[in-house]
């Protein structure tokens, strides 16, 4: 094995930790901090794969964005303080779903990745990946932008209250 | 393996001293570990002694006999002497972990800050980029704080530091993206470079004005410190902290000053750039001295106005500071393709 892939075994280990931890955990808050770690190792994980940029994004995003707002709204709802449990008993339709997400994700990469590579990986700066998007991608790019628009004016809608008695 | 691994560029003034790759690395962080631990601390002085003048008091006079300058050394010194106290109710684990969480990304920062052509640690190709995505992992430091502690006062402080850096956290990286179109390039180093005929406070002022509000805000300093209200919530998400765990936070905020001065010196006044091509003082100078001033200003603030209140600050980012950085955003990208 070369470094490389030591390494990438390593934050694979801890990442994978991280995840079953994250389901075992009987304390909600405990559960979000588990996916805190399982989240940055896969963003080393993207460094190591020479993806920089996804790499900051995986951060940005994940780990200062949604894994914020997941602990804010559990804090501001009902996570106990302190060593208390909540736990909602839904293990059953999360096991469903996981696996469902597995088998798919595993048909996808197998279906790339199988026997011969169709994909070529290759190490890219920013600014490739920026000229790649803006040339090549912009439709998608502007798609997904309009579906963002639309999840904004949504929670407009709903976080305002009607003034008119 | 390096160069694939950070798509890192140029050579640092480290690189030269050893041969080995694994020295260099250790060199480096050394360095950096250094400047951290000893920069807050010229800070955290300065706080000291200008708002004591500012308010006509002397500061602090006795400790290392010249003018109070040990006295943060004795702080410590004190703080280490501290009893460690977790309180019972408090899960342990995430209370003890929150301090680091808080302070490590500060010090990541300070990886990537170049204060000459070749002093720095790393010259990552996404430079600021990677510096607005480490800042945003001390949030989760501060609510473990207050969520950990297993008190009310700390659980309120934490959910208001939390509101305020999500409202923050856009304006700040809405602002360095205007100076990114600008520059170019998401590299500090090449943005710093970027600006030896004219600093970018010239043609983004407004830019550095959000920017530099929002960092006020992120750093929960006042006027923006509302999270660690003392009147009302004590001191917000460190209420339970004692000894060498509420250090760290001290730490973190004087390293958080030292950190959001030096990334807008290199964002808006030229990093290591001379005044006046003076080029016989070198880079690093010039950068220490505009850190230091954007210091100043950040700890003048403070001695000047008063707290603002929770919904003043939401609707001050939300409604101000975005729509502003936005339309500094429109008007760069307008004027960078009318130019080419």
């Amino acid at each position: 094995m070369t470094s490389t892939e030591v390494v990438f075994v390593v934050l694979s280990a801890v990442g994978s930790i991280g995840a079953f931890r994250l389901v075992t955990s009987k304390n909600v808050v405990h559960a979000a901090l588990y996916l805190v770690l399982t989240l940055s190792m896969v963003g080393a994980a993207y460094l190591v794969l020479a993806a920089g940029f996804l790499a900051w994004v995986q951060v940005l995003i994940y780990v200062g964005a949604i894994v914020v707002l997941l602990l804010f709204s559990l804090m501001l709802t009902k996570a106990p303080i302190g060593r208390e449990a909540l736990d909602n008993q839904q293990r059953g339709w999360a096991a469903l779903v996981g696996a469902g997400v597995l088998a798919g994700l595993v048909f996808l990469i197998q279906n790339a990745f199988g026997s011969a590579p169709r994909i070529q990986i290759q190490p890219a700066t920013t600014s490739e990946v920026g000229a790649s998007v803006f040339a090549n991608f912009v439709l998608p790019f502007e798609v997904v932008s309009v579906l963002l628009l639309a999840a904004l004016v949504g929670a407009v809608v709903i976080a305002r209250r009607d003034e008119r008695p | 393996m390096s160069h694939g691994l950070l798509l890192t560029a140029g050579q640092s003034f480290v690189d030269g001293w050893f041969n080995s790759l694994w020295v260099v690395v250790i060199a480096k962080a050394i360095i950096v570990l250094v400047f951290v631990l000893v920069a807050p601390l010229g800070v955290g002085y300065m706080e000291h002694k200008v708002l004591a003048h500012m308010q006509h008091r002397l500061g602090p006079m006795y400790a290392g006999r010249f003018h109070g300058w040990a006295q943060l050394l004795a702080d410590g010194v004190k703080f280490v002497q501290k009893e460690d106290i977790v309180p019972s109710a408090a899960d342990s684990g995430v209370f003890s972990l929150a301090p680091a969480v808080v302070l490590v990304p500060y010090i990541a920062i300070f990886v990537v800050i170049p204060f000459g052509k070749t002093v720095w640690a790393v010259n990552l190709d996404v430079g600021i980029f990677y510096v607005l995505a480490i800042t945003s992992v001390s949030i989760i430091g501060i609510m473990m704080a207050g969520w950990a502690s297993a008190n009310k006062f700390s659980l309120i402080g934490a959910l208001r530091a939390a509101a305020q850096l999500i409202a923050y956290e856009l304006p700040l990286i809405l602002a360095a993206a205007a100076v990114v179109m600008q520059a170019g390039t998401l590299s500090l180093v090449g943005i710093a470079d970027a600006q030896h005929a004219f600093w970018y406070v010239l043609t983004q002022p407004i830019a550095f004005f959000v920017f530099m509000v929002a960092a006020i805000a992120e750093l929960t300093r006042p006027p923006f410190d509302m999270p660690i209200a003392d009147s009302e919530i004590i001191f917000g998400a460190f209420t339970e902290y004692t000894g060498l765990k509420f250090a760290f936070f001290l730490l973190a905020e004087y390293a958080g000053i030292v950190a959001f001065s030096a990334i807008a010196s290199v964002l808006f006044l030229g990093g290591y750039q001379p005044i006046l091509g003076l080029h016989i003082i070198p880079g690093f100078f010039w950068m220490s001295a505009k850190v230091g001033a954007l210091s100043f200003f950040i700890i003048w603030l403070r001695a000047t106005f008063p707290r603002l209140r929770e919904d003043q600050l939401q609707r001050f980012a939300w409604v101000v500071l975005i729509p502003l950085a936005l339309a500094d955003i429109m008007v760069t990208g307008v004027i960078k393709v009318l130019v080419k």
